[in-house]
């Protein structure tokens, strides 16, 4: 469709994003990569050495990188299942005819647009204080003892704060592709004698699959660097339970100051988290064509 | 004036040949009809035409002017799109004045040159409405008073009609050929109906896979196809093809003879058959008759003749209307 | 839906569908009621729901802060500032995207949507780093420009999608009635493509105004924007919930108003099209 002269144009138009995400990627890329072969610690300037790659070898045979692997897959593993099942539940819910939900939506999407350390917060102290906090108060009315949930259960705690906050991505996500399920399916299968739990296990569920394959990859990607919900609650705490690569990262960067290691584990990171970007490039890719 | 001329013109899209080298010379103020099986190329023909893509190799000259690298804009032509392509979000006067407005006439002059294609075009009452506002059909006519106004050097359409229904396509299609007489502009037009074709043009070009096959009046194209194609695709129901040893008798390898040239009877003179289908549309009968060591062919007789599926007829084909085709499919002439 | 459900299914959905939407959002209506309680009611026990001393001292509070009012400034400096520039870049590169296409469009899409996929901790580093050199750390213009780069992706592809929706043959329409490429998207690609470009700026806007890692780690005062301020009050004072209440009250009204408006862009924003 593009002419000779629209095509040059559309060249010219182009270059600026291509260019400022290309060195957007590349200069801080090379950089880690460059950084990650020195023993570099910022509080002693003027004594890096090169490395090699020793700094991997220490990242990922320190007991604190295999705990916080640990914690992540806990922390990524558990949000999804979370918000996958609850999230395709409440989708359903709204997918009927319900008074008033538009308003019902609203209080359900509302979590996602709350900043990430004002709902950290608020679960920590006015929620998860195992004084004053408000499930303190529901435990001993039913007679129970209250958690204090950041010293006996930090990570669950994180989990919840974080599954809240994308409870209403993975809803919307499915929600949208439920409506997109046309009726006549339905009816086809209702013709077909199929009552109400027949129909959702051979035509929602599996119409249900490809958005909740995006969902899941899409929120792995962001799941896998939970960082300010963990900086504002327990800075990594007690001990390393609740630091994820992410925080361990960090705290080896800006707390430590110990660049050199910092930038290998940030490879690490980009790694992982490009195996799952391929899944999803893939899938968006596919639906570029359609 | 609106003379256009093709020479050589070839497009290939990613060492895919769409255009084979076409040759064409459109006189001012003719109608002429680009037609042909879908992927021929006909619409892309019209597009090179326009400048919406560019030609790979040739010239197109508008009056004697190469246009090949001039863009759309530049060439004094007006299109009208299968799917009208109307500015959603302008009014209806103000989608017929946007090509006076891009051409920096004053406003005086836009308004009375819109006024009167609107009443031309019976479009009067609904200027001020928005296109999401309209029928089919007065979407159809805004498309072509934008279109018109522009006083261009031709008109382009692709195919317009094919969105509106059957009663209604029957009626524009006169309006429009009214309408470009009486304009007396240049038309280039775009369908895969032949019936379109041949009621609207002054002359025809039939188009297959990229290849101009025939150029002449619908007459033309009627009574002398150049080639086998031509005349199967030119004339509803299709022209019947017959090989082997009933062509070897006529001189070819392939005879044709169309439906209407063949007279249909119980018990009278030519090949002995039986009808395996009948279609009585009351005013015409098509029989279907299957030939032994011919084949299935389709006879049209005017009226009702009383023949039905499973009789035995006969079909005398005219002798002075059977067209020969020699083994590369090109017509033969006595 | 021809056949209506019947009242006694309507009403059971509609009970468990108020349930549920009241469970969600309970966390953000305590923190609304509590911000309007005294600092003792806050946090007292057996804490009360309706049935309290209503004050507004704790936004008269936080609002005389005057730190509090420069970080509000911040935030929709640094939030404004890195999407408009975003739709600077992104806007000429959809149009070419959408209407003049290469062969390679598709790969280059493709590449955009990746470098959102790369954690920001993999460059906290080598960022930070510069950042320090170049006196860049706690800076408005910093934060705006690693913003601006991280959500850039996401608004080239939101207005590639609308763009896409143009339907062509209006354009070449345009074109047919000697518009040149200038008018041509002054006067119909621009206005067609109006809510589109809004629906972009509306969800890029709520995004770069959340984001917490950027912000919480280039900046400490001068240019923290109501992320980082509010993460001030994460130390163990507890007697500052009801203030932190009001603060983060403040804080996320707009963007809860926002964002109950641009719900249907999230789902094509952050999906990258891979659910329709």
């Amino acid at each position: 469709m593009a002419t000779e002269q629209t095509r040059g144009l559309g060249r010219i138009l182009i270059a600026p994003a291509v260019i400022a995400l290309f060195v957007w990627m590349i200069v801080p890329l090379v950089m880690t990569i460059y950084f990650s072969t020195l023993d570099y610690n910022l509080l002693n300037p003027g004594s890096e050495s090169f490395v090699g790659l020793e700094n991997y070898f220490y990242f990922l045979t320190d007991p604190a990188f295999l705990a916080s692997l640990q914690n992540t897959l806990v922390l990524v593993g558990s949000v999804l299942a979370i918000t996958v099942v609850v999230g395709t539940l409440v989708a359903l819910l709204l997918d009927q005819a319900v008074i008033g939900r538009s308003i019902v939506r609203l209080m359900v999407i509302a979590p996602f647009f709350v900043m990430p350390t004002v709902s950290a917060l608020v679960w920590k102290n006015l929620l998860m204080h195992p004084v004053s906090g408000l499930f303190a108060w529901i435990a001993t009315s039913l007679g129970l003892r209250p958690i204090d949930w950041f010293a006996e259960a930090p990570l669950l705690a994180i989990i919840l704060i974080v599954a809240w906050q994308w409870l209403p991505f993975a809803t919307l996500i499915l929600l949208t592709a439920l409506q997109s399920l046309d009726e006549e399916q339905k009816e086809a299968a209702e013709m077909d004698g199929a009552r109400a739990f027949s129909t959702f296990f051979h035509i929602t569920l599996p119409h249900l699959a490809r958005p909740i394959t995006v969902v899941i990859l899409i929120e792995t990607i962001f799941l896998l660097t939970v960082f300010a919900e963990i900086y504002v609650t327990t800075g990594g705490g007690p001990g390393l339970q609740t630091t994820n690569i992410a925080f361990l990262i960090y705290s080896q960067a800006l707390i430590q100051f110990d660049v050199g290691t910092a930038s290998a584990g940030g490879l690490v990171a980009v790694v992982l988290a490009n195996i799952v970007a391929f899944f999803l490039v893939r899938i968006v890719g596919r639906n570029l064509e359609a | 004036m609106g003379r256009i001329t093709l020479e050589g013109v070839r497009k290939s899209f990613a060492s895919h040949l769409i255009i084979q080298g076409a040759d064409l010379d459109i006189e001012d103020g003719s109608f002429v009809v680009f037609v042909g099986p879908s992927g021929c190329g006909k619409t892309t023909l019209l597009r090179l035409i326009a400048g919406l893509e560019d030609v790979s190799d040739g010239r197109i000259l508008i009056d004697g002017a190469n246009v090949v690298g001039v863009p759309p804009s530049k060439r004094g032509l007006s299109m009208v799109f299968q799917s009208y392509a109307l500015y959603p979000h302008m009014s209806v006067r103000g989608n017929i004045a946007f090509g006076l407005k891009m051409a920096g006439l004053p406003k005086s002059e836009i308004d009375r040159k819109v006024e009167a294609a609107a009443a031309t075009l019976n479009l009067t009452p609904y200027l001020d409405r928005k296109p999401r506002e309209l029928s089919g059909g007065q979407r159809q006519r805004v498309a072509i008073g934008r279109a018109i106004v522009r006083e261009p050097k031709a008109f382009l359409f692709d195919e317009p009609l094919s969105n509106l229904d059957a009663a209604l396509r029957v009626q524009m299609r006169l309006e429009v050929t009214r309408l470009q007489r009486q304009l007396a502009t240049t038309a280039v037009y775009v369908t895969h109906d032949q019936v379109e074709a041949m009621t609207m043009a002054d002359r025809i070009v039939v188009l297959n896979a990229g290849r101009i096959e025939q150029y002449g009046s619908p007459l033309e194209l009627y009574e002398r196809p150049a080639n086998v194609f031509v005349a199967g695709f030119i004339g509803s129901p299709r022209m019947n093809f017959i090989g082997n040893e009933s062509a070897k008798r006529y001189g070819a390898a392939t005879i044709g003879v169309r439906p209407e040239h063949i007279k249909a009877s119980r018990d009278g003179e030519g090949w002995e058959g039986v009808v395996t289908d009948a279609e009585h549309l009351g005013s015409d009968t098509f029989l279907h008759v299957d030939i032994a060591g011919i084949g299935n062919l389709t006879a049209r007789s005017i009226g009702e003749i009383g023949l039905s599926a499973g009789d035995r007829a006969h079909l005398l084909p005219d002798p002075a209307h059977i067209h020969r085709f020699d083994a590369d499919g090109k017509a033969l002439h006595a | 839906m021809a056949r209506q459900p019947s009242p006694a299914r309507v009403l059971t959905t509609t009970v468990a569908a108020w349930i549920v939407g009241f469970l969600i959002f309970f966390p953000i209506l305590w923190m609304v009621l509590t911000s309007f309680k005294t600092e003792l009611e806050a946090f007292s026990t057996p804490p009360s729901f309706l049935f309290f001393h209503w004050t507004t001292e704790n936004y008269a509070a936080v609002q005389g802060r005057s730190d509090y009012v420069h970080h509000a400034i911040n935030s929709i400096v640094i939030a404004g500032g890195s999407t408009l520039i975003a739709m600077l870049i992104a806007i000429p590169a959809a149009w070419s995207m959408a209407f003049a296409p290469s062969p390679r469009t598709r790969d280059i899409l493709l590449w955009m949507l990746s470098t959102k996929m790369m954690p920001p901790v993999g460059v906290l580093v080598p960022i930070y780093l510069i950042y320090r050199n170049f006196g860049l750390l706690d800076s408005r213009v910093g934060l705006v420009a690693v913003l601006c780069l991280g959500n850039l992706p996401i608004v080239v592809w939101m207005l590639f999608t609308y763009f896409k929706e143009i339907p062509k043959d209006i354009l070449e329409a345009a074109r047919m009635d000697g518009a040149t490429i200038g008018k041509e998207l002054v006067y119909v690609l621009t206005p067609m493509a109006v809510p589109g470009i809004a629906s972009t700026l509306l969800l890029n806007f709520i995004l770069a105004w959340n984001e917490a890692f950027w912000t919480l780690n280039l900046s400490t005062s001068q240019a923290a924007p109501l992320t980082v301020f509010i993460a001030s009050y994460s130390s163990p004072e507890g007697l500052f919930w009801a203030k932190l209440s009001a603060a983060s009250t403040l804080a996320i009204a707009p963007i809860l108003v926002l964002g109950w408006f641009s719900q249907r862009q999230l789902v094509r924003g952050l999906t990258f099209g891979a659910v329709k």
